[in-house]
């Protein structure tokens, strides 16, 4: 230590870091969205998706024809037929406008219980990892029962036991996604929690609720994200699997899991426009995984 | 008059006057239990008494796991002490008629080892030092400017560094942006926690002197743990050393390095690596790991690495015992009436 300079009087010591280079500061968001717009491939399925939820926000202005609008006549016809791009399903009404109607239901149970599962499983993780001890246990260990299950299995056997209909297929489907999500959310936590920075927030002696607000969602918010965006995809294949079982949507109302559940008996006479729904579905789930799968990447900024 | 321009001399937070230790320590205890072990625990602190004098520099040394890091924590009470009591300027913490441990954690502040992972990476770093202030009342434009002052202050430009990231800080930067965070909420005394043992040496250098010119702008006193012995001769008043949970020496920083009295504190000072090859080991250096803490050795702690280890040191425990000028140290050796065959030829 014999070769150490005291500067006298002065907090200030001069030294080299001063002469850091001048860069123009970004914060984590806008490096996130940078990555995001020199992605090309996650660029172009965002649109993809973007496209997706603008045909079925605006089907009514989209459809050509009226999505109930049966004819004993025009059944199963092939696609061009009298106008019907798509042609037409089993009772005779265009494949075109119930895709276009049946994307609204599809994208409704995609969205709707990743949002709830989100909130609610969320705030169970953070509880559960900011808390840790008994009060983590109690909440793990319940989500864990829930674990037991396959998935599917889950679904079907919650809307089963509450019946059919598109709000019960939700709920059910925001309790299969709860458990994952709350596991997501209680590993980020444990992870902040046992750094520094929160002791460091505890010693200026601030409360729970502060520290929680300004240090641990933040930090909590990124892989949650990610993890929720990849669960739509999967939520509208399970969504369209009640349907397909009879378990979610009621007939007439149009969902593309219904559509190719009632269509599957035509398979033989149309085969092409039998399985528009199921390619629906496809491109659908895909595009929002593949969004998921940018965001994630662009999002592992390691810091 | 803003509380970062005060005068050293006229604190009005000062209640006992200058006589009055700022933090008497009295028979602090933790132990952390183990699961599935039976009760048994890891005796992390095991009864620690000591003061820390207004306006000084306390250093605490000892090897990894003596309980350095956990004392440091039980100081704020970051950790909860199974026992013991803490006295802050003459009030009793966390007591019925003393301070609460918030009106401490007013007083008293922190610096981390590790750099890194005491920054919110996902905060700009202003924000992480105006968090304390505004945590503690200042509205948020207040907090701010108090920011960009400390940013200044540690040696950092506030226009240049406060909205960066803490990954695009270097080592030393995040720990002057860390020493800017602990005096944002203006505390009396600030617990350093190894400060510098994660810097290289140039950077470490320029911390340990920023950290004396602030001690002097801000009047403050400074709890000092390293287990770097240079680091703490260069920058202490006074020494600690603790070995296993215990506390074996502590006096004035030049009694500690020209006359250390006890066996462990000779060790840890032959063990420093010398410059100069005319200086030889003389004392046996300490070999090995320290015991477990779980189970330490019975009577004297140090006895299995002690190269004057006695039956005697196995069934009785020294106490702490004074040598004058403020020098204690626990060993037989120096207590004439212990019965140690080398008692009384040391002191």
């Amino acid at each position: 230590m014999s070769q150490t300079v005291v500067f006298p009087g002065s907090a200030v010591s001069p030294h080299e870091d001063q002469a850091a280079p001048e860069t123009r500061i970004r914060s984590y968001w806008q490096s996130v969205g940078y990555r995001l717009r020199h992605d090309k491939a996650t660029v172009f399925f965002g649109t993809m998706v973007l496209l997706i939820v603008l045909s079925a926000v605006l089907a009514p202005w989209l459809a050509p024809f009226d999505p109930y609008k049966e004819s004993i006549i025009g059944r199963l016809k092939p696609m061009g037929w009298r106008g019907h791009l798509l042609g037409t399903d089993e009772l005779g009404r265009d494949m075109l406008s119930r895709l276009l109607y049946g994307g609204r239901v599809s994208l409704l149970m995609g969205i709707v219980p990743v949002i709830f599962a989100t909130c609610a499983g969320g705030a169970l993780g953070v509880i559960a990892g900011f808390m840790g001890g008994k009060v983590n246990t109690g909440i793990m260990r319940t989500m864990d029962v829930f674990y037991a299950f396959p998935s599917v299995l889950l679904a079907v056997a919650i809307s089963g036991a509450m019946g059919g209909g598109m709000s019960n297929g939700m709920l059910a489907l925001t309790l299969v996604f709860i458990p994952p999500m709350c596991r997501v959310a209680e590993t980020a936590t444990t992870q902040v929690r046992a750094l520094d920075f929160i002791e460091a927030a505890r010693a200026t002696g601030a409360g729970t609720m502060t520290i929680v607000r300004h240090h641990v969602l933040g930090n909590v918010l990124g892989p949650v994200f990610i993890y929720a965006s990849s669960l739509v995809s999967v939520s509208i294949l399970l969504a369209s699997g009640l349907s397909f079982l009879g378990l979610g949507v009621r007939p007439p109302t149009a969902d593309w899991g219904l559509m190719l559940s009632t269509l599957r008996q035509s398979i033989y006479v149309v085969p092409v426009v039998c399985a528009l729904p199921g390619v629906a579905i496809f491109i659908t789930s895909i595009c929002f995984n593949l969004v998921s799968d940018g965001l994630r990447q662009a999002m592992d900024v390691r810091m | 008059m803003s509380p970062l321009d005060m005068s050293p001399d006229l604190d009005p937070r000062d209640r006992g006057g200058e006589q009055q230790p700022l933090l008497i320590v009295r028979d602090l205890r933790r132990h952390f239990p183990i699961k599935g072990a039976g009760g048994r625990a890891v005796k992390a602190v095991d009864g620690v008494s000591f003061d820390v004098r207004k306006g000084e520099i306390l250093g605490v040394v000892g090897e990894s796991g003596c309980g350095k890091s956990t004392l440091a924590r039980l100081l704020l009470h970051l950790i909860r002490p199974d026992a013991g009591e803490l006295v802050f300027d003459g009030d009793q913490v966390d007591a019925p008629r003393g301070i609460t441990v918030a009106a401490l954690r007013r007083q008293a502040q922190m610096v981390f080892q590790d750099s890194y992972s005491s920054l919110n990476p996902r905060m700009p770093v202003r924000d992480s030092v105006a968090f304390g202030p505004f945590v503690q009342g200042e509205p948020k434009a207040k907090a701010r400017e108090i920011a960009r002052d400390m940013l200044a202050k540690v040696g950092l430009n506030p226009d240049q560094f406060g909205p960066r990231y803490p990954h695009e800080l270097s080592g030393g930067q995040k720990q002057r942006v860390n020493v800017a965070r602990a005096l944002a909420t203006n505390p009396r005394m600030v617990i350093l926690d190894e400060p510098v043992s994660a810097l290289d040496k140039s950077v470490e250098a320029q911390v340990l002197n920023l950290l004396r010119a602030l001690k002097r702008q801000f009047n403050l006193t400074y709890v000092f743990i390293s287990h770097d012995m240079n680091v703490v001769r260069y920058i202490s008043d006074r020494v600690l050393v603790m070995y296993l949970g215990k506390i074996v020496e502590l006096g004035p920083v030049d009694e500690i390095f020209s006359h250390p009295r006890h066996p462990y504190t000779r060790a840890l000072l032959a063990s420093r690596p010398s410059m100069d090859p005319a200086r030889r080991m003389e004392e046996p250096p300490v070999t090995g790991d320290p015991p477990n803490p779980i189970d330490p050795p019975s009577g004297c702690r140090f006895r299995t690495r002690c190269a004057y280890s006695e039956p005697l040191c196995a069934t009785s425990e020294p106490a702490l015992s004074a040598m004058g000028g403020g020098h204690i140290a626990a060993c037989h050796m120096l207590d004439p009436a212990s019965g140690h065959s080398a008692a009384g030829a040391m002191s």
